[in-house]
């Protein structure tokens, strides 16, 4: 019986395969090259259409040992050298390692090459139609290779198309495996082939409870058509009964799932938001300089971080560190300049201060414009910043946001901490409250305010490293935020950190909620129409300064 | 029609007058060149995607002056930036037109733009060459649309998705402005009438340069998660491009899963970001940098060489505005004059090679017959051609699969000359665009 099911498995696979025997030497014992050669040496020169129907072929052929190949194939990096017919997948940094012939186990490490030989290999093309066929081809290979993960992974792949050949496939793979949530998959992908057949209704019923509360989207589909008087829709009324069941067990997860998503991404937005705002709480609310010019601080900081990709490009991964102190030292020093040279003589006058500073952004802007041209520049995300943590199939958390919530945090805290506990802390909070008292003190209150200014603008540059890891580095990078920043600091409460923070946090969750249900462009009409309103019942925001503090 | 012509001829009149005003003052020309107006924003919002075709013209030009001139006069381009603000779109057409006499305009992209100059340019009686793709349902005297019309992008790109991938389930994803909205219109009509259910389209606006896609590339992924092909056909704008790409590729959303089908993302865009998450998702254009051809490579070449740098891509957009440079002077030639009427009337109906290898054909609706191409975005910022149509495809200004715009029609030959005739009432509507 088992070897028959391989056997009905790689017929359906090869199509024009003729050999039995043959299909199941090979199955076992991997490549056989003498049939191969010819099939890869069409495929180097093969149009997008023809080699959506060599890929079958080159799956019955090569079996098992053709997964590398596929692999870099799917990965988009597959090369080859003609001469030698040899096929390498090719690294980002040029090096290249060979996929086939299968490399012997003595030299599969990376073989590097220089840059001229990189460029005599032939990269293989691939199409969407291509990526399919490969990613289900390997899917039926891992399903018998991978590690645990990999197997799970792609018997879940396999679930979206239960047919026949699948199923036969699946019950071969459980009956080898032993990792329980592997099998666990397995069992769903069978169960799911019983519940259409045209088994007994008993045996229909017991594989029922296998499917409760799966979270897996064929599952779900499935069980809806079951249910669906123009789909599949099931007769039997005790059968009926327990898809029901198990149906209304998978809305409730996913319902709890949909929330802790709605949930993260209104936090995401809100940590965006904290960070757009952080500096200008500090310009804004602690100095109340009205600075129009704070956007551009989060554009001087996001070019930082290309400018460093720039001079160390081999470095990707690291890049960020570097660009977090640089951003700071840029974005400050601009910062500083501009407070010296030009706020400084406005003191006292918010007008001219917005006028003032909203020239100096559109000077920046097109400083920036001339300087990097006004196409958008490329930052890299690096390899850690990208990906996601996959909870279950319907919940995953992507990492950069994840990152970037965490960082903003970090970011809040330390200035927070800044202004609490160190000296130049107490002095910005003396000047703050009471200039005049705080110059008879002997705190020279003109540096006080320069330092003040650069810290301010220095952390919206490292908010900018941040931003550019979400959004454009472009000229117009700031222009974009600066509304959503006043708008923070204002609800907040100006001249209260903490109000920032809880400020963001809220329009953000607020927005992400209302988002689904109205839409982005009314969500974000909503959001400004309540702070507008809000503002009109407590001028001063959320938090409101009290006392002294509040002159 | 009786009561157009004294209209026009009174046009003309007072421009005769103006411009017997203008040559007493001291900004008169010179009468040996001829002028080209270039109104494209090089400041701004749109700067990233219009500075690119201020260069493609400036290159056309110098290109034309080595070659001696049109009518045997060198031709002066006068150059102002409108700086992406709609109203003033308008103020710098009169000027190019009233101060700097100018024969022809190139510019605009957005389609605010171009409507906040339409009125100018029919009352100066002006001549525009508007290089974008663009919703349609337009047709003026003054203006030559060599970008593509929906039915040149947008219907062709979902027989694709539709015939060649078997997609049944549509987002129809853009931005929020007119645009988008129309094309969206369109489409929606185009899927229902080949029986798309309605449940089975998702429509979604978002604002320009939209950052936060977390929750829409949800609603995306639940969409598509139905069991049935889906796709998103993008008239997504600009800036909002990137982050909308790499939340698809955060979220393990994959071209194959659900491919996005773009159309206003080209090889300028792509050459300003990481494309890893890109890869495998398509655009819907009339060009390509990668077709392989010896006018395109010369195009290339002469673009490397004016721009000075290896690394700058060309576009559609470009193409557009080289068919329409290249129009223009056969016309102006063709007429013996650069008089607008007359320009008008001898491009109607001429031929021009194309930058893929064929010709395109300015029709009397003012639009091009050009080919429409679909490409895969290679890591390389590149696209690969994976289908094209055979044979070119008549621009059509007035959509045939809206209500109301079915039956006009836009000729502007005799004896119709109208941007929007009623074929059923057999009326000229006139201005109302």
């Amino acid at each position: 019986m088992k070897h028959l099911s391989i056997t009905a498995v790689l017929v359906w696979i090869a199509m024009a395969f003729a050999s039995v025997s043959q299909a199941q030497a090979q199955s076992q014992a991997g490549s056989d090259t003498s049939d191969l050669e010819p099939l890869l040496a069409r495929l180097v020169d093969a149009s997008l259409s023809e080699a959506v129907e060599l890929i079958p072929q080159l799956e019955t052929q090569g079996g098992r040992g053709i997964l590398p190949l596929f692999t870099a194939m799917f990965d988009n990096s597959l090369a080859v050298d003609p001469e030698s017919m040899t096929f390498y997948r090719l690294a980002e940094d040029n090096s290249a390692t060979p996929v086939y012939p299968p490399a012997d186990a003595s030299n599969d490490e990376a073989v590097q090459l220089l840059p001229t030989a990189a460029d005599e290999l032939e990269r293989i093309r691939v199409s969407n139609r291509l990526r399919v066929l490969l990613r289900d081809a390997i899917a039926r290979i891992r399903l018998f290779e991978g590690d645990a993960e990999e197997r799970s992974i792609a018997a879940a792949e396999l679930l979206s198309q239960m047919g026949e050949d699948t199923v036969l496939l699946l019950r071969e793979a459980l009956a080898s495996e032993e990792d329980a949530e592997v099998r666990e998959v397995l069992e769903v992908g069978i169960a799911m082939n019983v519940l259409v057949s045209d088994a007994p209704d008993e045996e229909r019923l017991q594989v029922v409870p296998t499917l409760h509360g799966r979270l897996e989207a064929p599952v779900r589909n499935l069980l809806n058509s079951l249910l669906d008087p123009n789909g599949r829709n099931e007769q039997n009324p005790e059968v009926r009964a327990a898809i029901e069941e198990a149906n209304a067990a998978i809305d409730t997860r996913i319902r709890f799932y949909g929330f802790i998503e709605e949930l993260f991404y209104g936090l995401s937005l809100g940590s965006v938001l904290l960070l757009a705002a952080i500096g200008l709480a500090v310009t804004f609310g602690v100095m109340g300089v009205i600075n129009m010019a704070h956007g551009e601080m989060l554009m001087l900081g996001a070019y930082t971080t290309y400018v460093v990709q720039l001079v160390m490009p081999g470095f990707i991964t690291y890049s960020l560190w570097v660009a977090i102190p640089a951003a700071f030292l840029v974005s400050a020093s601009v910062g500083i300049l501009i407070q010296r040279y030009v706020i400084r003589y406005l003191h006292g006058r918010p007008l001219e201060t917005l006028l003032a500073t909203f020239g100096i952004s559109l000077i920046l802007q097109q400083t920036v414009r001339t300087i990097f041209s006004p196409l958008n520049r490329m930052v890299v995300s690096p390899e850690w910043m990208s990906g996601t943590i996959q909870i279950n199939p319907v919940l995953a958390i992507t990492n950069n946001r994840l990152f970037i919530l965490i960082f903003s945090l970090i970011v809040f805290f330390a200035l927070m901490m800044i202004l609490r506990k160190t000296s130049l802390g107490l002095q910005v909070r003396a000047v703050s409250q009471n200039r005049n008292m705080a110059k008879a003190m002997g705190i020279r209150t003109d540096r006080v305010d320069a330092l003040t200014f650069g810290l301010g603008s220095g952390i919206a540059g490292i908010a900018g490293v941040a931003l550019s890891q979400l959004t454009n580095v472009g000229p117009n990078l700031g222009q974009s935020y600066i509304i959503d920043s006043f708008m923070v600091v204002v609800f907040g409460g100006v001249g209260n950190l903490f109000g920032t923070l809880v400020g963001a946090f809220s329009l953000g969750v607020s927005n992400k909620f209302l988002e689904p249900a109205v839409g982005a462009v009314l969500a974000k009409i909503i959001t400004l129409v309540f702070i507008i309103v809000f503002i009109q019942f407590r001028p001063k925001g959320l938090f409101p300064q009290k006392g002294r503090a509040a002159e | 029609m009786s009561t157009r012509k004294p209209k026009s001829s009174m046009i003309l009149k007072a421009g005769a007058c103006l411009m017997g005003l203008m040559a007493l003052s001291p900004v008169a020309v010179a009468q040996d060149t001829i002028k080209v107006g270039v109104l494209h924003s090089l400041s701004g919002t749109m700067a990233i995607s219009e500075t690119t075709l201020k260069d493609t013209v400036l290159m056309l030009v110098e290109q034309q002056n080595e070659r001696g001139g049109v009518l045997g006069r060198q031709l002066e381009p006068v150059v102002v930036d409108p700086a992406s603000d709609w109203p003033l779109f308008a103020e710098k057409t009169r000027e190019l037109l009233t101060q700097e006499e100018v024969d022809v305009i190139f510019g605009a992209w957005t389609s605010v733009s171009r409507k906040s100059m339409l009125p100018v340019l029919e009352e100066l009686n002006g001549l525009l060459f508007y290089p974008v793709q663009y919703e349609g349902e337009e047709s003026s005297k003054n203006i030559f649309y060599t970008g593509a019309a929906p039915n040149q992008q947008a219907i062709p790109a979902v027989d694709y998705l539709m015939n060649e991938l078997g997609i049944e389930r549509w987002v129809l994803a853009g931005t929020d402005y007119v645009y988008p909205r129309t094309t969206n219109r369109i489409l929606e009509a185009y899927l229902k009438a080949n029986g798309v259910a309605d449940e089975d389209i998702m429509i979604n606006y978002t604002p320009f340069s939209h950052s936060d896609w977390q929750s829409i590339v949800a609603d995306i992924r639940r969409f598509g998660s139905t069991g049935k092909p889906t796709a998103v056909v993008s008239t997504i704008n600009g800036d909002a491009n990137v982050p909308f790409y790499r939340e698809l590729s955060n979220q393990g959303v994959s071209s194959f899963d659900i491919p996005v089908m773009a159309f206003s993302v080209g090889e300028e865009e792509l050459s300003g970001i990481d494309t890893r998450p890109l890869v495998g998702h398509m655009a819907a254009w009339n060009y390509f940098q990668s077709v392989d051809t010896a006018q395109n490579e010369e195009f290339i070449d002469n673009w490397h060489d004016f721009i000075g740098s290896e690394s700058r891509v060309t576009n559609d957009p470009m193409e557009a505005t080289y068919i329409g440079f290249n129009m223009w002077v056969k016309a102006v030639e063709k007429a013996g004059t650069t008089d607008v009427d007359a320009v008008e009337q001898a491009m109607i109906g001429m031929e021009t090679p194309n930058l893929t290898g064929g010709t395109a054909v300015m029709g009397k609706n003012h639009h091009l017959s050009k080919p429409v191409l679909i490409g895969e975005i290679q890591e390389n910022g590149q696209f690969q051609v994976v289908w094209e149509t055979e044979g070119l495809v008549p621009g059509d200004a007035w959509s045939d699969y809206l209500e109301g715009s079915r039956v006009l029609e836009a000729d502007w030959t005799d004896p119709i000359r109208c941007g929007n005739y009623n074929t059923v009432t057999e009326v000229c509507s006139g201005q109302s665009y």
